[in-house]
């Protein structure tokens, strides 16, 4: 079947099997392998992406679910000259990530959780985290980061 | 960071100070590639068709059905394969002469031995077709009597192998004087004798593994991507187990994302990738699917043990004696049954004992491979003694700390010559203690403890002590010959500076998140005078660095960053020679500072190691003899093991009523020696307490009766999650270790090591007053609810 996907604001018509999934579509269709898959029972939150804004696991969903929607994957973040969006700075500056494979989850899930959350205590980091693993870090660098974020105000969404 | 109050390692250059990870831009843009990422035209997807049974002979494998299958392009039972191993899959540490080690190959030939065992493999144009098609695949099996539980096992009830005679593969013992450990038993006012069962773990890396030979053209190499930790040692393995020219086969390990100790092996998977790409002359893959890493990929833990200490009235430990039983499952992969030595010497913990018994039986049995998982030895070592610790001081009614402090080995007493037989190179345990103590105010903490016991509060609070000491740095290739390791524990580096007076540095380390780049590139920075940036580090390639041992065992820097500072010295040993002749001076008569060399005494008469680098290229003007180029290479083989330690605090609320556990405050202080990063190296004491954490707390690879792995899923297995675990405040103190020039210790592990006895000493400390001594891993409310009411009857919790 044909879907239009919007991807990092780049408008793209592609035939596909109905059966595959928008984390396929990404890293396969659309050559976005930044986006990871860590799990097959939607556990890990390594494929976390945004859906019109709202992170969503794009393991769970169909690329025919997506046809007319906006998706952002992790390569849509930075600036289109490289510079690093406040949360990938944040990630960096505070050691965030180390082997960095569920990174890109996890930013996506912090920037649906800071629109929502723009002041968030570390307990509600940590609840609204609750559902992307990150076996490196032990958490505490990324809580740091998001709520540094959050501190800064400086979130464009 | 204000909960870090870190004494730096003072800083003259970058070395010392919290530089930011060089890695970093490309893993936060999704611009780093993992196996799994890499675009390979043409290539063929393997999937795996897996023994479904624990233990079974497998009569007959038909194939044919697959090979009718969209989009299928060949498919192989084990017989099919037979032809193509130069050996059996490799066990590089054979721990006894008479060790036994079935057989094993990729494909199981006519027995599967768990759940998991490949019996056959299809190869697609897709990985859903080929997986696909693995359903059509006819395998009959005959279902054979399973040996699942490990003390079952042991006692040969059922055979995990019908070809071996008993399920015990060896016994390795190290009693050095068995009398002495018979006379502190006997002469002993007080003794403990305790039993813990260390759990099985799943590693989890959230990469699972993946692997994609590419044949090259022009009957050229084999280029075999592999998400490994160690790609120099897999060649090697690769070679001799496929029988393919060592020389003909490159392994890239491109970005890895984690490993601890489950891709430091020699899989099934990477050898099918490599005979089966030789075999169709096609790039061939496969991409692990997490439920199948469950079971393909190796476990960790998995021991029973006994611990019994001798001590006088007061709590004075003379003599420590251990038993365990070690479940290798169903094959020894690449060093199975080496892992509880590396804890045999530790099990005396941070404690100056006389006499010391280690003996440790490894058993067959029908489930995955064990191999070498974060710590590997070190924390079960660690857990049993603190835990036995902890009922030395409920015995002889002493507080925990104090019962620590009674028994360590004092900071003048190092080096300190264990009576299990190691050297410990430096050590101040009992300033860790005290700073540890400090940072939770343990004062603070009884207080509290005694306020909600006295008002009957329903959430009871728990502190929990973990003092550890550990040897990494692996190792000196002696001591590994001694203990049968086939191979050595040096490292590789090269150094060299280009023509622009940019640096490369080649290591043989192999990083998966450990952020080698960074800290390599800060040594070479403060060596050689250039901005670190100045400075590309060559690693994980064996075409590019095609000497190395790779990561693991908390080596990376203690061994590979010293290589490299050897490799700088050399280098600027060159230079002084050619700055001298260019000079006109005497090589003596130059120092050099932040990358200049100067005449003592007339500074304004120098060169920059830069300007030598070009001189040294153009090759114009060199002194008598010398090689043109800028560039030296050393490789490090250590004399000792490094040993570092330090104290961690556990503080947990355990709610009496429903015996859910909350770790609510954690606090650790480190020793790991001096300190090229101090953000990298909180970092891994972040991760690896929770990874210890999770042991105590949440995680089991949990089998059924018949040998079926139940935990195969992140539902099943309970990986903590960020609400899981809270922040954790970091102290550290510095005590250099004299093991090598940079004199630092390493701290990939040590997390992991301590924070699980910590963390269950903490909660059994919560009850102990209801007279709760032990609580077996993973502490489960259901576990803590049932303890308490079986301690203490009608106080609630269940019976
Ligand atoms: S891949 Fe694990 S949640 Fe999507
Ligand atoms: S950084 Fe490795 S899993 Fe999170």
């Amino acid at each position: 079947m044909q879907v239009t996907v919007t991807v990092n604001g780049t408008t793209g018509s592609h035939d596909v099997e109905t059966r595959m999934l928008l984390v396929h579509y990404l890293r396969e269709v659309r050559g976005l392998t930044g986006t990871n898959v860590g799990c097959d029972t939607t556990s890990c939150g390594a494929c976390t992406v945004l859906l019109n804004g709202e992170s969503v696991k794009s393991c769970t969903m169909l690329a025919a679910q997506a046809d007319g929607e906006e998706i952002t994957t992790i390569e849509g973040m930075a600036a289109p000259d490289g510079t690093l969006h406040p949360i990938q700075e944040a990630f960096r500056e505070h050691h965030g990530l180390q082997c960095g494979f569920c990174t890109p989850g996890m930013v996506m899930a912090i920037a649906s959780f800071l629109k929502e959350h723009p002041d968030p205590t570390e307990a509600e980091v940590r609840e609204g985290l609750e559902g992307n693993l990150c076996r490196c870090t032990g958490y505490h660098n990324i809580v740091q980061a998001a709520l540094a974020v959050a501190r800064a105000g400086e979130l464009v969404s | 960071m204000s909960a870090t109050m870190t004494e730096d390692t003072p800083a003259k250059g970058v070395v010392g100070t919290r530089m930011l990870r060089r890695e970093d831009p490309a893993l936060l843009s999704g611009e780093a590639r993992y196996v799994h990422d890499l675009v390979v035209p043409g290539a063929l997807h393997m999937a795996v068709v897996r023994s479904p049974y624990a233990h079974a002979r497998v009569t007959s494998v038909d194939v044919s059905g697959a090979l009718g299958m969209p989009g299928v392009a060949a498919a192989f039972s084990g017989a099919d394969l037979a032809g193509e191993w130069g050996s059996a899959m490799p066990c590089a540490w054979p721990v006894t002469a008479d060790m036994q080690s079935p057989p094993h190959f990729p494909v199981a030939l006519n027995e599967a031995c768990y759940v998991g065992d490949a019996v056959a493999v299809v190869l697609a144009g897709s990985q859903a077709e080929a997986q696909d098609a693995a359903g059509a695949v006819a395998v009959v099996y005959e279902e054979l009597p399973a040996a699942v539980d490990l003390e079952d096992a042991a006692s040969d009830r059922v055979l995990a192998h019908s070809d071996l005679s008993s399920n015990r593969a060896y016994t390795w013992e190290l009693t050095p004087d068995a009398d002495a450990v018979t006379r502190a038993f006997d002469a002993a006012a007080v003794t403990v004798k305790e039993r813990y069962v260390q759990q099985r773990l799943i590693p989890a890396a959230m990469e699972p593994r993946g692997v994609c030979v590419v044949p090259q053209p022009f009957g050229g190499e084999y280029l075999v991507y592999s998400a490994t930790q160690i790609p120099h040692i897999l060649r090697t393995m690769l070679g001799i187990t496929a029988g393919v020219p060592e020389e003909r086969i490159r392994v890239v390990a491109p970005s890895v994302g984690g490993g601890f100790g489950s891709k430091l092996d020699v899989y099934a998977e990477e050898l099918l990738c490599l005979v089966l790409s030789r075999r169709l002359r096609k790039p061939v893959r496969w991409s692990e699917e997490r439920s199948e890493a469950a079971q393909a990929t190796i476990h960790g833990r998995g021991q029973v043990q006994e611990i019994e200490l001798a001590a006088d009235t007061d709590g004075r430990v003379q003599a420590v004696r251990v038993r365990l039983l070690a479940d290798m499952g169903a094959y020894m992969q690449l060093v199975t049954p080496g892992v509880p030595l590396l804890g045999a010497f530790l099990y005396h913990g941070v404690y100056d004992v006389a006499a010391y018994s280690f003996t440790c039986t490894g058993v067959f049995t029908n489930k995955t491979p064990t191999d070498a998982y974060r710590g590997a030895g070190r924390p079960e070592a660690t857990y049993a003694i603190e835990r036995a610790m902890d009922a030395l001081a409920r015995k002889v009614g002493t507080d925990p700390a104090e019962v620590r402090r009674r028994n360590f080995i004092g900071a003048d007493k190092f080096p300190y010559a264990s009576a299990a037989g190691l050297l410990f190179d430096s050590g101040n345990y009992e300033g860790a203690l005290d700073a540890a103590l400090e940072l939770v105010d343990y004062e603070g903490l009884r207080e509290e403890q005694a306020r909600r016991r006295g008002q009957g509060a329903s959430k009871l609070l728990g502190v929990g002590l973990s003092s550890y000491v550990e040897m990494c740095g692996l190792a000196p290739s002696r001591v590994l010959a001694s203990l049968n390791y086939v191979a050595g524990g040096w490292e590789a580096a090269t150094v060299r500076m280009l023509p622009t007076g940019k640096v490369q540095v080649v290591t043989g380390a192999t990083p998966h998140g450990q952020g080698h780049v960074t800290s390599w590139s800060m040594i070479i920075a403060d060596k050689l005078g250039v901005s670190p940036e100045d400075v590309e580090v060559l690693h994980s390639d064996t075409a590019v660095s095609p000497l190395g041992l790779d990561t693991y065992g908390s080596r990376s820097l203690a061994v590979g960053g010293t290589a490299i500072a050897l490799a700088a010295d050399r280098l600027i040993d060159k230079a002084r020679l050619l700055a001298a002749h260019r000079l006109e001076v005497a090589p003596e008569d130059l120092e050099l500072s932040s990358g200049q060399f100067s005449v003592r005494g007339s500074p304004s008469s120098a060169m920059a190691l830069g300007a030598l680098a070009f001189e040294a290229f153009t090759a114009h003007d060199l002194p008598q003899g010398m090689e043109p180029n800028l560039e030296a290479s050393a490789t490090y083989d250590p004399t000792n093991f490094t040993f570092p330690f330090g104290t961690h605090v556990a503080v947990v609320e355990v709610d009496a009523e429903t015996g859910k556990v909350d770790l609510v405050r954690y606090s650790a202080v480190d020793d790991c020696g001096n300190q090229i990063n101090p953000l990298i190296v909180d970092g891994q004491v972040h991760g690896g307490i929770v990874q210890g954490v999770a042991q105590a707390l949440f995680e089991e690879a949990v089998y059924d009766d018949d040998g079926n792995l139940l935990t195969t899923t992140f539902t099943d297995y309970l990986v903590p999650a960020a609400s899981e675990v809270p922040s954790f405040s970091l102290g550290r103190t510095v005590t250099p270790s004299p093991s090598n020039p940079l004199g630092v210790k390493g701290i990939g592990e040590a997390g992991t090591i301590a924070s699980t006895p910590a963390v269950v000493n903490a909660v059994v400390d919560a009850l102990s007053h209801l007279g709760v001594v032990d609580i077996a891993m993973p502490v489960t409310p259901e576990r803590v609810w049932r303890s308490i009411g079986a301690a203490a009857p009608g106080t609630g919790g269940g019976r």
